[in-house]
């Protein structure tokens, strides 16, 4: 029986709750087979990805300067993408001359990954497909000097992604930042937890504008608080939209990268507005006589929001068109108890809304599969809010409490469940996770 | 020149003649009446030396009411409805906002750590907004009124615990204009 209809049974009292965990760790444990759908590209039989079951993965020692940095870090964005088993490169001897796939079959090993740092400074990978004994892929690419920059790591992480896409079909997401606020500033960091810089002198709640080359953001103070947006490349911040005796907030991009949508408070509440990202007369969408509406999100066609309002008493997550119209609640009632759930963000795949609940102290990320309505716990452990996924679909940055008390964003793995702590050191929070970065960054 | 510089001369005058009058005469500590004091505010309490505690009292009295101003007002968990004893705080910040035409304040409303960041500077606004409607209903001018909020990020007092909580839920207010010169209602 599959999951979904376990859940629906279980919501009408005709299965107790605990099938369908059983049924969840039987799906886990026997791997459904790759779907129609999945682009299996350049992919030999032997080495080929099959969802809940990880490919083996090595990561040979790559000789030269700053080749230990390389295969390190190529090593890293494999595990960190929780589709791989990463098998360390000190299980095999020094692998001079051609390689014994023997050995590496006896290790759980699928794919070998081969780095030779040409004289050019180009980084050449071989991919070895460890069941053909053959290599299945292989690919020169340019990297940025000097060895060691942002933009160096930022191009390995691209070609780890690279190699992750001959294999599953699709490309890792490696090559990305998060920004969030810390501090009353905001900051980016590598998706691999690397470069944590400041990017705006103060600011709180960045989005990323679909070409990942600069983000929008609020600042709040006392009189005016505007909403910006800053270049990456440059750092020059301009001010969006602001309005006297408002506060405007939680901004959003849309898909095509035209407007942005935010939440404008004022003596008569709290209601979402769009206004063109180059400036310009703010637009209403949301009517909220004054309550508050929130946190918008687009739909990945742009076509529709999501948010949050309290226009019925406790927040909740609501969805609509981009103009206001056909509002409707997500989630009417979860487990009984009165949540108060906001936050909400859209998958890029669309298929899904991550938010936050707060029910008493406990804080909890959830997930909603808008085909069935079924609801996911991704975090429950210390106080959770504030999801943004990752642009595989798969992974969310979320902002944890988690083992210090101290809040920290941390990555979570919807499917497995693996979690791993992102920044560290002083509080960071709202953190938004940016698209792929295929530019040289 | 101004009520607190006249009330200076005034009383620097009287220091000198007092002065001069002791060199004639055993000390004698009058007793300010209204009459030999115009300018001072009309009050009949004694006051125990010379003069110069006169404008003592009154810069306390001045105090007190901008103190009036300034204090914060609280509020319970996710709401913005005033309690009894933030009515009795705001009626008190109406007398002297009617005592003063010239007083402009502004009110900026707080909240706990709890619950969503940015929702809560919603909710710190509409705490504000509570207040100033208040205000206004009473015959304050809507103009005098700004109102701004900060949500969570600027605690009265840090920590998780109920009495943190409840001090940060609040509103506090600020002179912005024609708090130099506050008479006291």
């Amino acid at each position: 029986m599959n999951i979904q209809n376990c859940v629906s049974l279980w919501r009408r009292r005709r299965l107790p709750g605990v099938a369908c965990v059983a049924a969840a760790l039987l799906a886990v444990a026997w791997a459904a087979p790759v779907r129609a759908q999945d682009p299996q590209k350049g992919v030999s039989i032997g080495l080929s990805y099959t969802p809940g079951k990880k490919t083996g993965m090595l990561v040979l020692p790559i000789a030269g300067a700053m080749g230990d940095s390389m295969s390190t870090m190529l090593a890293r964005d494999f595990d960190y993408s929780d589709r791989f088993t990463v098998v360390p490169s000190s299980a095999v001897a020094s692998p001079a001359g051609p390689l014994n796939y023997a050995l590496f079959a006896k290790l759980g090993v699928d794919g070998v990954v081969q780095g030779t740092l040409l004289p050019s400074g180009w980084l050449r990978i071989a991919l070895h497909d460890v069941a053909k004994k053959a290599v299945a892929n292989q690919k020169d690419f340019a990297l940025p000097v000097p060895a060691g920059s942002p933009a160096w790591r930022m191009a390995l992480h691209g070609i780890a992604d690279g190699v992750e896409e001959w294999i599953t079909g699709a490309r890792g997401i490696a090559q990305t930042r998060i920004a969030f606020e810390r501090g009353g500033r905001v900051w980016t960091v590598d998706s691999d937890g690397a470069n944590v810089i400041p990017v705006t002198p103060n600011g709180m709640s960045p989005q990323w504008a679909p070409s990942g080359r600069g983000l929008v953001y609020a600042i709040l103070g006392s009189d005016r608080s505007p909403i910006m947006y800053v270049d990456l490349a440059t750092g020059a911040q301009r001010v969006v939209t602001s309005a006297p005796n408002s506060q405007d907030l939680s901004p959003a991009v849309s898909p095509d990268g035209r407007t942005v949508m935010f939440a404008r408070i004022s003596e008569n509440g709290t209601d979402l507005f769009s206004v063109p990202i180059a400036g310009g007369t703010p637009r209403r969408v949301t009517v909220g006589q004054g309550r508050a509406n929130v946190q918008p999100s687009f739909s990945p066609d742009g076509q529709r929001i999501v948010f949050m309002s309290d226009r019925s008493g406790p927040s909740d997550v609501y969805i609509s068109d981009v103009d206001g119209t056909n509002v409707e609640v997500l989630n009417a009632s979860t487990y009984g108890d009165r949540s108060f759930r906001n936050g909400a963000d859209w998958s890029p795949d669309g298929r899904l809304i991550a938010f936050q609940s707060l029910n008493g102290n406990a804080k909890k990320v959830m997930t909603l599969n808008l085909r069935d309505q079924s609801v996911r716990i991704v975090a429950s452990e210390g106080r959770n809010d504030d999801p943004s996924w990752a642009p595989d679909s798969r992974h969310v940055v979320l902002t944890s409490d988690r083992g210090t008390g101290i809040r920290q964003l941390w990555i979570v793995d919807i499917e497995t469940g693996k979690s791993r702590q992102l920044t560290r050191g002083s509080a960071a929070r709202l953190a938004a996770w940016s698209p792929r970065l295929l530019l040289p960054q | 020149m101004n009520r607190s510089s006249r009330l200076f001369v005034l009383v620097a005058a009287s220091t000198l003649a007092l002065g001069a009058c002791k060199k004639k005469t055993t000390p004698v500590v009058p007793a300010p009446t209204p009459a030999s004091n115009p300018t001072t505010p009309t009050r009949t309490e004694p006051a125990a030396a010379a003069p110069v505690d006169n404008s003592a009292e009154i810069r306390a009295k001045i105090a007190a009411a901008r103190a009036v101003v300034l204090s914060a007002i609280y509020f319970e968990y996710d709401a913005d409805e005033l309690r009894d004893d933030a009515k009795a705080s705001l009626d008190e910040k109406l007398k002297v906002l009617n005592a003063n035409p010239g007083l402009r304040i502004r009110v900026a409303g707080h909240t706990d750590e709890r619950g969503s960041d940015e929702y809560n500077i919603a909710l710190g606004r509409r705490r504000a907004e509570t207040a100033k409607r208040y205000l206004t209903d009473r015959g304050i001018d809507a103009s005098r009124i700004e109102t701004s909020t900060f949500g969570r990020e600027r605690p009265a007092m840090q920590g998780s615990s109920e009495e943190a909580w409840s001090k940060n839920r609040r509103d506090e207010f600020e002179i912005i204009a024609g708090g130099d010169q506050l008479r006291a209602p």
